[in-house]
């Protein structure tokens, strides 16, 4: 048990220093009172790491849904410039005439704007929180390769994402950047090294993103059966394989003169 | 006093045993500055414990005039969570087991081995590799018990436990709170520590009255104590000397959602 820690004795060293080793008074505070008084289940949620982390894991599998979405409409590259410009065009009419045209676009943006952002915040305070319960390093540190990646990864995509709606849905920062010709401004865009470079990294960072984040979320929503738990892993390790080669088939598409 | 390193003593098949490097966390209270310090040490016996290493080589301190290093140990049979200290950078040490636990033999003569104490917020520094891991305890105290009248022990088949929630729980029931998993984790995490807790008593037909406060109270008693959150790398899963599973973790995360909801429904 955990109060054996308190026998700090040194049988080993019987001369010096006493027998008990005093205790530094620890960090003492009030108990809580019994009756909880808590909010609701949001509340709740916010205020604890785990909660934090299912804010995380929540966000995450909206983000992915979308992810699998784009990746599957960008495959509309290899049909020719008919075919993607006329999906472009049909992704502003859906919801249409209930919704007015790009109302769903927005309402997706929206959507997707709300998870990165509290996506964004959980993380960010986790790590500060994670890096804080650590304040004196390890002088053999084990290093970890999946919180690192997970940490440096998020912030990788998160700058990729600001260069990409920069590129290729305000045009600013791409060549050709017409409104309405997705398929030519891709053309545009990919004809550029530093473009492919940045979405190369960026997809594989996606890819390392997505094979740890899945499983992670499916733990943090408290998947415990084995049987699903392997399955799990095993859909994440495919969907962010597929994903990955999905994304990289545009860039790749273009550089070889597949998309011209 | 130089002994020839062969592989003779690196098996310690002859009298003169391992030689060894130490380099050890020294400080000589919480408040003080401490620092790594290097020590050799002789006659090492492959088939002593770590902390029989140790003891030798507090006795050549004590022989010498030096305070001796001070650690946590108890039972020395791996069962009371009393003693840990982080060796190579490993909870520990190389093997799966508590530190007293741990033997000479899985190290070669002419080593160096670097041992720390657990490094946590919530777990300050007593002196030299001893840690204050009270925050367990107040965790414990938040939650981790069943709240019964006491007296004469309630007849054993008077609550029928199925077999796989008692075999579940006494998984759980063999976390010994040594800090293994706080120590390994990247950000200090005592999840490990407080699912192998909550999940012991809430499978059980006698946790059940206190299921949903027992997991909410004691998350946040370990959230108030400085622990880190949980990025599921793992780390505190495969240094447990008593193996509480990963999994643990998930059923506990799924405890907390459910009573977050309840209670935040009643609310």
């Amino acid at each position: 048990m955990a109060t054996a820690a308190t026998n700090t004795s040194t049988r080993s060293a019987p001369a010096a220093p006493p027998a008990r080793t005093p205790r530094p008074p620890g960090p003492s505070r009030p108990p809580r009172p019994r009756g909880r008084s808590r909010g609701g289940f949001l509340r709740t949620l916010w205020s604890s790491t785990i909660g934090k982390k299912t804010v995380m894991a929540v966000s995450g599998l909206v983000m992915l849904g979308y992810l699998v979405a784009h990746m599957l409409g960008n495959l509309k590259v290899f049909f020719g410039p008919d075919e993607m410009n006329g999906y472009a065009h049909w992704l502003r009419t859906i919801g249409g005439p209930v919704l007015h045209h790009e109302w769903f676009l927005w309402i997706v943006r929206v959507v997707l704007l709300a998870a990165v952002v509290l996506h964004g915040v959980s993380a960010y305070q986790l790590s500060r929180r994670g890096i804080a319960a650590r304040p004196v390093k390890y002088r053999r540190r084990r290093t970890d390769y999946a919180t690192r990646t997970m940490r440096w990864g998020g912030v990788i995509i998160a700058l990729f994402v600001v260069w990409h709606l920069l590129d290729l849905t305000t045009g600013t920062v791409n060549p050709r950047g017409q409104a309405g010709h997705p398929y030519e401004n891709i053309v545009a865009g990919f004809g550029t090294w530093y473009a492919c470079v940045i979405y190369i990294v960026a997809m594989l960072a996606v890819g390392l993103h997505i094979r740890h984040g899945f499983w992670a979320a499916a733990q943090t929503l408290g998947v415990t059966r084995p049987g699903a738990a392997r399955l799990l892993k095993a859909t994440a390790d495919v969907l962010a394989a597929v994903l990955t080669a999905g994304f990289l088939a545009v860039p790749i598409g273009v550089m070889t003169g597949v998309v011209n | 006093m130089s002994v020839p390193a062969t592989d003779d003593t690196a098996h310690g098949r002859t009298g003169r045993g391992m030689r060894l490097t130490l380099r050890i966390w020294r400080q000589p209270d919480a408040g003080s500055p401490g620092g790594m310090h290097t020590y050799e040490v002789e006659d090492i016996s492959p088939d002593m414990s770590f902390l029989e290493m140790l003891d030798t080589l507090n006795e050549a301190l004590i022989l010498r005039g030096e305070e001796p290093v001070a650690f946590d140990h108890d039972c020395r049979e791996g069962i009371c969570g009393a003693c840990g200290m982080v060796i190579n950078g490993q909870a520990h040490g190389p093997e799966r087991t508590t530190t007293c636990q741990l033997h000479m033999r899985h190290f070669a003569d002419g080593d160096t081995i670097d041992i720390e104490p657990w490094r946590a917020a919530a777990f300050p520094v007593v002196r030299d590799l001893v840690v204050d891991r009270s925050a367990f305890d107040r965790v414990i105290g938040a939650g981790g018990y069943i709240t019964v009248p006491t007296g004469s022990a309630p007849e054993a088949h008077a609550t029928p436990v199925p077999k796989p929630d008692a075999d579940a729980a006494f998984t759980h029931a063999e976390c010994i709170g040594c800090g293994a998993c706080v120590a390994a984790c990247p950000n200090g995490s005592a999840m490990l520590f407080t699912s192998a807790k909550v999940n012991h008593l809430n499978v059980l037909p006698q946790g059940a009255p206190e299921r949903e406060t027992r997991v909410l109270d004691m998350v946040d008693r370990m959230d108030e104590e400085g622990f880190g959150g949980c990025t599921l790398t793992g780390a505190c899963a495969t240094a447990c000397p008593k193996g509480i599973p990963m999994p643990s973790i998930a059923a506990m995360n799924r405890e907390y959602l459910r009573a977050a909801r309840r209670t935040g429904n009643r609310s």
